[in-house]
């Protein structure tokens, strides 16, 4: 018991440090932020110390100056479903890419597979902005991909993809493809290839085995991958700014908005806590799923 | 190996998979081309040249952004190390105790939250300090960038302690080293790649950000990312392409490094 006690206090004291910043520049502001969000906005941008739910109210809801009567926000309501809309199809975008991709890595002879992995993670690792400034320079109206449709006959005139929500799609699923890729390969690398050969033996026909053994038995790898790619996406905030200009915001731009030219910090800080709850929700899916994962091998 | 049919296989594979690397690679390798591109515009060839580099190079913005990005990597990743290692020692290889899961979960943190959130977080704790202190010093910059690292730096290294061998200290115990002789000789030494790989981890990390440094930052401390994310709000020159070339491959030198030291011994 007494030995217990003090590995305790050994550890405590040795990750006293770590916490101490951690709590100056990570944990202590996310609980000003919720504070702030039951504030009274400042003319001026910053807040006015006096309790007030209007922010979160404001979320959903605007108040007409004049007759009081209450509307739906229409203009928040129109960025959150852009925000979930676009982060669900990065999400579905990325599984169609990063399955075929996992499986064909997985599937490599093993002196090789260290290799392929290493593909995918060189770009996981490289800078966001860089990737998304690369996806720029592709699509940009000068850009390569134009050209090279243009010098093939297929267009005329370039088509007009950045600066959109098709932008923002491509460069979404282009950055966070590897966050679909990894955690898909660590599912498919614990499935046993001789349930296939079992299942053609019983004449199973490949969608079959497709449908009711391979994806089943990697599902929770399906789980973390949509979770890891629609966690960032649903926050993004980089691409969309580079991909995305000005009138295509999702809730990350949105919420620098307030800081900024919106002068409505108490918004912001709700709109941020708002996200924030979201993203636990979701990371807590994607916990329990690596723990069924776990289960299995 | 004699197999008429490929259990393994499923149609489409390899051509998807072919298409999802092309497609990885295709637009970075296009942005380090254009660097070398003697033309004025992105778009068109122009010949091959350095004149973008040595615009960069020349370029007082992008010197003093790219000061501001090293001064704050290296002080960061040294904080975020330091207190990572510490950490890792104080939470693996000994008994689980009360509040372990605390400390871990809380270590973690910053992987978990948004980090536009942080950054909005950090903004309005920030600007109060700023008036209160009237300090507006790098400082905030390195304490922001210490505190979304410590995680990076914690991961490498507590996987190199679960992975160590205990028997090694309580031999240099059992022949009278005492508890610092056996840290220092021992300990340390087994450890080390863990810390260098963590904190060349945290140094790129720190390299790389933009939100948290975006929002924190006062007037006039653009890092490198923060500089090319104003830069691309305007008229993109090459030069753009070179500063994010020479970032790229310092990025994936420091990587390399990174795998080649947490390789697993076969």
């Amino acid at each position: 018991m007494e030995e217990e006690t003090k590995q305790a206090r050994t550890g405590w004291l040795l990750s006293a440090p770590a916490l101490a910043i951690l709590l100056l520049a990570a944990s202590g502001p996310l609980l000003v932020v919720l504070v702030y969000s039951f504030l009274v906005k400042g003319q001026y941008g910053g807040v006015i110390w006096t309790f007030s739910t209007e922010a979160w109210f404001e979320v959903l809801f605007t108040r007409d100056i004049f007759s009081d009567e209450v509307t739906l926000a229409d203009a928040h309501l129109a960025i959150f479903w852009r925000s979930v809309k676009l982060s669900l199809m990065t999400t579905a975008i990325a599984f169609a890419v990063g399955f075929p991709t996992a499986w064909f890595i997985a599937t490599r002879p093993p002196n090789r597979r260290a290799l392929w992995l290493f593909l995918i993670t060189i770009p996981f690792w490289t800078n966001l902005l860089i990737r998304t400034f690369a996806i720029n320079e592709v699509i940009r109206n000068e850009g390569i991909l134009n050209t090279l449709m243009i010098r093939a006959g297929l267009i005329e005139r370039p088509i007009q993809i950045l600066y959109t929500d098709t932008a923002v799609l491509i460069g979404m699923a282009y950055v966070y493809l590897p966050l679909m890729v990894l955690p898909l390969f660590a599912a498919i690398d614990r499935f046993d290839m001789r349930l296939l050969e079992a299942a053609y033996d019983l004449y199973a026909s490949r969608w079959q085995v497709l449908r009711r053994i391979i994806l089943p038995l990697v599902k929770p790898g399906i789980v973390a991958g949509s979770i890891l790619v629609f966690v960032p996406s649903l926050g993004a905030y980089v691409t969309p700014r580079v991909l995305g200009g000005g009138k295509n915001m999702m809730i990350g731009n949105f919420i620098e908005l307030q800081f900024g030219q919106g002068r409505n910090w108490p918004l912001g800080a709700a709109l941020s806590m708002l996200l924030l709850a979201i993203v636990m929700v979701a990371l807590l899916i994607y916990v329990r799923a690596a723990g069924r994962g776990t289960g299995h091998g | 190996m004699g197999k008429s049919f490929d259990v393994t296989s499923l149609p489409g594979v390899p051509f998807v998979a072919g298409l999802a690397f092309l497609a990885l690679y295709a637009p970075i390798f296009t942005l380090v081309a254009y660097s070398f591109n003697d033309a004025n515009a992105i778009s068109i060839w122009g010949g091959f040249s350095f004149r973008w580099y040595e615009a960069a190079w020349a370029n007082r913005e992008v010197q003093a952004a790219t000061a501001r990005s090293l001064v704050i990597a290296a002080s960061a990743s040294v904080i975020a190390t330091s207190a990572a290692t510490m950490a890792a020692l104080g939470t693996t290889r000994r008994g689980a105790f009360r509040g372990q899961t605390f400390i871990y979960v809380a270590i973690n943190q910053p992987l978990m939250v948004p980090e536009i959130v942080t950054a909005v977080a950090l903004l309005i704790v920030f600007a109060t300090v700023k008036v209160a202190t009237g300090y507006a010093g790098l400082g905030y910059l390195i304490l922001a960038h210490s505190a979304f690292c410590i995680p990076f730096a914690y991961l490498p290294i507590r996987a190199r302690l679960e992975g160590m061998d205990l028997s090694l200290e309580t031999a240099a115990a059992d022949l009278y080293a005492n508890p610092w002789q056996t840290f220092r000789h021992v300990t340390l030494p087994l450890m080390a790649p863990g810390i260098v790989a963590g904190a060349m981890l945290a140094f790129v990390i720190s390299l790389d950000d933009v939100v948290i440094t975006e929002f924190v930052k006062s007037a006039g401390q653009d890092t490198l990312p923060t500089y090319m994310l104003g830069q691309m709000r305007r008229a993109i020159t090459p030069e753009v392409n070179a500063i994010s070339t020479a970032l790229l491959g310092l990025t994936v030198a420091l990587l390399t490094v990174f795998f080649l030291l947490t390789r697993k011994r076969e």
